[in-house]
Order: C-alpha cells, then structure tokens, then sequence
C-alpha cells in the first residue's frame, strides 16, 4: 500500500490535519550483560506532515535510539519495551518485518550519521539509488537509471551522469551526504529521518546541505525529524525542538521559545554553553593579562636582548606532498600549505582556523616538528627548530607539546591512566618515582579528576574524562606552548565548555600559549586572541579575534562565519 | 594493473634466486655424504664414488655447484636423480597428481567453509553457530596425522566407503585425502567467514541498506556477503601455497605419489637437486597464488588500484 502512498501529490498542510508520527511513553532498551540498560524513558513526540522537528541533545542521550526505534533499525540489542509508535495512525512496533521492509524508504525515509561509512564502498554510487527505486517499486531498468541521475542532480551534484558511474571512495564527504539525501527522499517518503546528517562535515558544507535539504523537503512536503547535538543549528532549521537528557524528552515546544525561555535545568546549561558567535572571549582574560605584564616587567629588568615576546614564530612555511603521477607521468607536488607566516605571543592564544583539507593540521605538525617543512623556518624562542637533534630535540619536545583531537584515539589502551601521564616524565628523567607520583597527582587535581584514577585505564573513562588526561600529559612536562589540534571537536557542547574553560584558566595560570587548531569559529571565539583563517594551504586573514569576528575582510571568512548555525539566533542573556 | 602485474613478476627473479641458494645451501649442509649412504652396508669403492661425484658435480665448491644448477634450470635441465631417472621425469609424474588433490581440497575449503561460515555469522549465537564453533575448534585442534589416520581406518577399512590409498589419483580415491588435506583450513575459512559476516552485519552501510527497503536477502547477498569475501579470498589464495606444499603428511598416509612424498624421499637422500627443483616450482606456485589473489582483490575491491 505505502507504493502508492508515496505517488500521491502533496498537498499543503493544514492547520487541523492528523498528526504523521505520533510517539508516546516510548521505552527502548539495550540488553547487556548487566541486564536490561535503558536508552529511552517513556518519550512522547508528535511530527505533523510537512513539518520539521528536531530533537537535541548529547551523545548518549537516546536521541539516535528513538530515530532508530521509529523504522526498527535498533541494534540486535536493542527492544522497544513499551509505549507506541504510530505512523499514519499504525502501530509500527507490531509490524511484521516485511511490513516494516515495506514502509522503510517509500514512507519513512533515513539520512543517516556519516556519510563515509553509509555507503557501501564496493558499489558504484549511482547501484546504491537505485536498489532504492526498485525496492520500492518506483522504477526499473533503463528508466531507474535516468531517475537516479535526476535524482542525484536534484541532491545538488552536477555531472550526475559521471557520479552515478563512481564509487564512493571517489567522493567528498560533502558528495556522500549529498549522495545519501537523494537515497533518503528517492522514493519520495512523507517522513524523513535525519539523524546528524551534517555532523561529520566542513561548517561551510553543512550550511549548503542543509540549506538544500531545507528547500527540497519543504518542496516534495516532506516532514522532517532532525537529530542533533547542536542547539544552533536545531532552532535554526526545525520550528518544533525536543531536547533529549538520559532517555527522556526534558522540555519540547517552539524552537526559538525553548531557545530564549529555557525552562528545564538541563536545557538551561545547553543554551548557557553552547558556543555561538554571540559569545566573547572567556573570563579570566584580564587575569592572563596580568600576568603578561608582570613576566613583562620581569623580563625587561632581566635581560634586555630579547625584545619581542614571541614564543613560536613561523616563517613561509611550505610544506609539498608529492603525488605519484600515472604512468610515464613525472609526479607533481601538492602544495599542503604555502608560505605560512605567523608570531604566536607568550601567553596568548592564537587560533588556526580552516575547513579540512586547509593544511592546518600539517602547519600543527611542523610546528610540533612531526614533519619537516619543505621549505620555510619554524622558531621557538628565536632559534630554529629544524637542525634541533638528540638532547637538543628532547628540549624542544618538552617545550612544546600536543593535545589531538580523537581523547578515544591518542591514549595507549594498555596503559593505565598513570603510567599515561608518568611516561613524558620517565622519558626526560624527572623527577624519581616519589616526586613523579606527587606531580601526578597535582596535575590531576588541575584537570579537576580524583586522584583515584591513576590505576584506571582509557576505556573505563568517558571522552571528556579522556581529553582532561590528555592535558594532563601534555601539561606534565610544563610546556610553554601547547599545540591543540581540534582539542575540543570530538566532545559533546557541555564538555567542550568544561574543557575550554580548564584550558582557560591553565593559561591564566601558567602563562601557557596555545596554537589552537579548529574549524568550529564559535569556539575559537571563546578562547583565541588571534585568529589565522587558512584555506587551500594559504593565510587568507589574520587579525585578533574581535576583528575577524566583527570586520571580516575576506569574503572566506564571511562565508564561514555565516555559515555557524544558529549564529544569528538571539539567545537568552546568560550571565 | 598491466604494469603492476609484470612488476610482481619480476619480482620473482631475486625471490627464486634467494630461495633456490637458500635450499641449495641447506641441502648442502646436511651431515653425512649422500654418495657414501648409496653404497649401503657394502664397503665404498672411491673411484666409482669419485665417477659418482664427478657426474652430479659433487667434488665442486658449493658456489660452482649452485651456479651450475642455476644454468641448468634456464635451459630447462633439472639435473638426474641418483637413480639416473632425470628430475623432470619426476615433478611430471608428482605434480599433476598433486596438483589435483590440492585443487580438490581448495574447492571443499570454498565451498564448505563459505557456506557453512555464512549461515553460522547470520545465525549468530544460535545453536548452528554454536555447534559449529566448537567443531571447527576440535578440527583445529587435531593434528593432520591423526585426522589423516582416523579417516582412512573408519571410512577407508571398517565402512569401505572410499578406497583406503589413493596410488592410483583416481578422483574417487583423492575424496579423502583431500578432506584430510582440507580440514584445518577448512575449520579457518568457516571462522574467517562467519566473523566477517558479523561484523558486516552491523556496518552503518548495512543498516542503510535497509533504511532503503531492501528485502533481508537482498541486503545478506549485496551487502553483506561480497563485503565479507575478500579477507576470505586472501586466505584462500595464500592456502593454496599450504596445500600444495605441505601435502606431505596426507600424502603419505594415503600413499598418494605426490610432490609430498617425492620430496620427502628427496630429502632422505640428500639428492640436492631433485629437492632443489621441486621447491623451486613450489616457490614459483606460491608467489603466482599470491599474485592472483593481489589481483583478485582489486577486481573485489573498487578501492584498491594498482599502478
């Protein structure tokens, strides 16, 4: 029946109409060895045709739980317990599979997560749509191939035809996603489930999906359940929000209501900390300056020399990857990043901002000396880093130190959480086995984690938990510059606010200066004096932070900063 | 891939070279003097020794006697047994007949292993998965002699369902040497399988196929089943290597004349060169299963180009 149903014209949604989707006291839960672990709480949603809903909330927070639940797609694990879901006004958690089979794609649609891992990669892009088209009845043969080239130049990628023909491999994650729009609406679905359809992309790509998605769902009348961790970007696409704590749906109404009169305690700390391009420069600037003065003062009574303060200096950094050309062919260079120049100042902090593929991860890298420029200089402290070797080498190391961006990726597993930080400080010999102990235990304390942990490992903490023992290491060796490579990307709003806020107040404390490395501008504005925009491996602006913030100069920058979502929503005055 | 292929190729020359000098020198140093083991318990006579070590090269340095196996092998001369057959008279006559068994024993490995190993990963934790789990675990388990020995006494003499020797490499009679040969890699392929279906089963690719509408089957064989394959292919192609060579327990419990066995005797009687040929081919079976699969790979896998 739903074959048919999807042919159907749509027709303007009115006020009084039955509700699509309606949800109520829905329970699902994980089974475990530990028994029964509940992901949804009795969660009550209404998605009327036509209309976009969006439910917030933290990684964790049952939000993808309740997308899955709604088209049976739950881990082998996973068990709707109770409540309902009716779709049409049908129960769909008592539907035979082939019933469900039936409704998945023709009725109810999915965009999923990330789109590098939502393809399959041994088939061509253009097999993928149109398994769709079959399955669902809607095309065949000669005429589905046509369909898909339509439907992938209706998802906003030229050349349809060549793309239909490629792999998945051969496309950018912006492709992908555009790739599995066309896939989700393909049969024309009155719903459409998109669950973090844009987390894994560049900000200025996500702006164009999602502007896309907007405008072809609103076109076909499609209504749209949008799952997000970011409240920017909810209130900005969806007039009805749902914000989702532990299981269960705090508070739901209007978006911009929710947004500017928070009622529920946990959507209040949302709102509060949710990096936006209102927010300002962290507190405790004041503090770091005072402390910039007196190491000023201090210096100019000790030594005279060195005039300028600058810690780490870039100087036309070039750095060329040679691509292997095809046969016969010679191999040309890709330039990563082309002639780079920068002054980070002691006690400071200098952001590098960039979609991927800007080259500012590799700037990070040749500043860490990780890799040796191909062409240009890299000064810490006036001397140039590059002939550095043995004792020499291990001094810059303990000078300067990383914090990366995967807290999941970059602690040994193996290693307990002492044993983490204790090793920087086994390898330059500090210290014997009872000062190590003490200093560990002090550098917890910074990052505000018990004492306690030290005989935990990784996998026993959580991604915050994590990136606070990652600075911790990093901190250890008393660095004076710290390299922060997307240190915050991979946390949830709440915990990114904890850490940028830790890092924060370490600066103020230490006289720390950090090499911020982000593509998310509203969190380079909560903590960079100065902000670097790259892009294609070149310096296309630099200027303090209120100035790039309030009088871009390049239209890339403008771009960028248009394209943080929520960024023009007026949020509740915080305190 | 044209370039890629006759790079590999080539390749082979310094590998063959290697192994060949390697063997060569094991061979070689092996204690005793194999012209003074041919004359048995009777008392050596030195000028038919000396016209025995003259003939085969023996009374030449080690380095000479190498080089002048190598020329040999390029003119296609494989050099003569101590029984004055000539070595290529006997890979002719072993190869063929292994070369059945092996293959015999890659397609119980294909057949049995995949399908077993899909229909246990789909099952997961079901009693077919469970049951077979711990079977491939026994089979692992047992060593190839005892399985070889077992086979032949219970289907081969007390059932007579197969013959109890294969000599004559009949098809009939290779059936269970071949299973014999089969076994442990058979136990691996259905594991290789049935995890790679699991863990397939839960890609996000796959749950997207779903999202779609796709029927089960349909997402079980285009989703899942090719994604699953290729480590499985990799095993299998590099098994092939294994069975050819490492026949030599099977083949002589079931008296198969084979490569196994021809070497087997080789080595009993330090005959250099007939040992040296063999492994020769056995290196040259190896590197070209590898190629193939290297090749395979890319026809399996979009991703994988070669240049």
């Amino acid at each position: 029946m739903s074959g048919y149903a999807n042919q159907a014209t749509f027709e303007p949604v009115a006020a009084e109409t039955a509700p699509l989707l309606q949800i109520s006291d829905l329970e699902v839960g994980f089974k475990t060895q530990n028994g029964m672990v509940p992901a949804v709480r009795g969660a009550n949603l209404t998605v009327y045709p036509g209309q976009t809903v969006a439910i917030v909330g933290e990684s964790g927070s049952g939000k993808s739980t309740l997308a899955h639940s709604i088209i049976n797609l739950l881990p082998a694990n996973g068990r709707v317990l109770g409540g309902s879901i009716l779709f049409r006004g049908e129960e769909v958690t008592e539907f035979s599979k082939r019933r469900m089979a039936a409704v998945r794609g023709s009725s109810i649609g999915l965009v999923p997560q990330d789109p590098m891992s939502n393809l399959n990669p041994l088939w061509r892009v253009g097999y993928q749509i149109k398994e769709t088209l079959q399955a669902n009845n809607i095309a065949k043969g000669k005429a589905a191939d046509i369909r898909v080239r339509e439907l992938l130049a209706e998802a906003g990628l030229p050349d349809a035809d060549e793309r239909a023909r490629q792999f998945p491999h051969e496309f950018s994650g912006g492709m992908l996603q555009r790739s599995l729009i066309a896939m989700g609406l393909a049969a024309r679905p009155e719903l459409l489930v998109a669950d973090e359809p844009t987390s894994a992309l560049d900000v200025t790509v996500q702006h164009q999906i999602l502007n896309h998605l907007d405008s072809l769902t609103s076109e076909l009348g499609v209504a749209v359940l949008l799952i997000t961790h970011d409240l920017g970007l909810a209130a900005e696409r969806a007039e009805h929000l749902a914000v989702m704590y532990k299981g269960r749906i705090v508070e739901s109404g209007a978006a911009l209501e929710i947004l500017q009169d928070p009622q529920h305690p946990y959507t209040k700390r949302l709102v509060h900390s949710a990096p936006s391009l209102a927010s300002r420069r962290l507190e405790s600037a004041h503090e770091r300056s005072q402390i910039a003065e007196r190491e000023a003062a201090s210096r100019e009574v000790l030594a005279e020399t060195e005039s300028r303060d600058n810690v780490l200096v870039a100087e036309n950094l070039t750095k060329a990857f040679p691509i292997r050309g095809g046969f016969g062919q010679k191999s040309t260079d890709f330039k990563a990043v082309d002639d780079v120049s920068f002054a980070l100042q002691r006690g400071t902090t200098m952001a590098l901002v960039g979609e991927s593929g800007s080259g500012k991860s590799t700037v990070a890298q040749m500043a860490l000396r990780l890799l040796r420029p191909t062409s240009g200089r890299v000064l810490f402290d006036g001397e140039d880093i590059a002939p550095l070797a043995g004792r020499d080498l291990l001094g810059l190391r303990r000078k300067v130190q990383p914090i990366f961006q995967n807290p999941y990726g970059t602690l040994d597993p193996m290693y307990s959480i002492y044993r983490t930080i204790e090793e920087p400080l086994r390898t330059h010999g500090i210290g014997n086995g009872k000062q190590r102990r003490q200093k560990i235990k002090d550098l917890l304390e910074k990052v505000a984690m018990p004492a306690s942990t030290v005989n935990r490992y990784p996998n026993e903490l959580s991604g915050g938990q994590r990136q606070r023992i990652a600075i911790a290491r990093a901190l250890a060796l008393d660095p004076e510059v710290v390299v922060c490579d997307e240190a915050v990307s991979a946390l949830d709003v709440l915990v990114q606010d904890q850490i940028l806020n830790l890092l924060n107040d370490l600066q103020g404390e230490f006289g720390l200066s950090y090499l911020f490395i982000s593509h998310d501008l509203a969190v380079v504005r909560q903590i960079a004096d100065e902000v670097l925009v790259m892009r294609n491996g070149k310096l296309v602006e630099a200027a303090t932070t209120d100035e790039v913030f309030d009088n871009p100069k390049q239209d890339y920058t403008r771009d960028l900063l248009e394209s943080i979502p929520g960024g023009n929503i007026p949020l509740a005055s915080t305190g | 891939m044209l370039r890629y292929t006759s790079r590999r190729v080539l390749q082979m020359i310094p590998v063959l070279l290697g192994t060949t000098l390697l063997i060569y020198a094991m061979v070689f140093a092996m204690p005793g003097d194999p012209v003074a083991a041919l004359f048995g318990e009777k008392p050596i006579n030195e000028n038919v020794a000396d016209q025995i070590r003259a003939e085969y090269n023996l009374d030449e340095p080690f380095i000479i006697q190498y080089l002048l196996f190598v020329k040999g092998l390029f003119v296609g001369d494989f050099g003569i047994t101590f029984t004055g057959q000539p070595v290529i008279d006997v890979i002719t006559r072993v190869f063929p007949t292994t070369i059945k068994l092996a293959s015999m024993a890659l397609v119980f490995e294909m057949v049995f292993g995949i399908i077993i190993g899909v229909i246990a990963g789909i099952r997961q934790g079901k009693l077919f998965d469970s049951t077979v789990l711990m079977l491939s675990l026994v089979i692992i388990a047992i060593p190839t002699f005892v399985l070889g020995f077992v086979g032949q006494f219970v289907f081969g003499i007390e059932l007579g369902w197969f013959p109890a020797t294969a000599r004559d490499a009949s098809f009939i009679s290779l059936l269970m040497p071949a299973l014999v040969l089969a076994g442990v890699s058979l136990a691996y392929v259905i594991r290789l399988t049935r995890t790679s279906i699991v863990e397939n089963l839960t890609a996000d690719h796959v749950r997207t196929a779903r999202a779609k509408g796709l029927s089960e089957g349909r997402v079980t064989t285009v989703h899942v089943l090719r994604n699953s394959l290729i480590p499985v292919v990799t095993f299998l192609g590099a098994d092939l290597g294994t069975l050819m060579g490492g026949a030599i327990v099977t083949e002589n419990i079931f008296a198969v004349d084979g490569v196994g066995s021809a070497l087997y005797d080789a080595i009993l009687r330090s005959e250099g060169t007939t040992v040296v040929s063999i492994v020769t081919l056995l290196v040259i079976v190896y590197i070209l299963a590898n190629l193939l699969v290297d090749l395979l790979y890319a026809v399996l896998d979009p991703r994988i180009r070669y240049a």
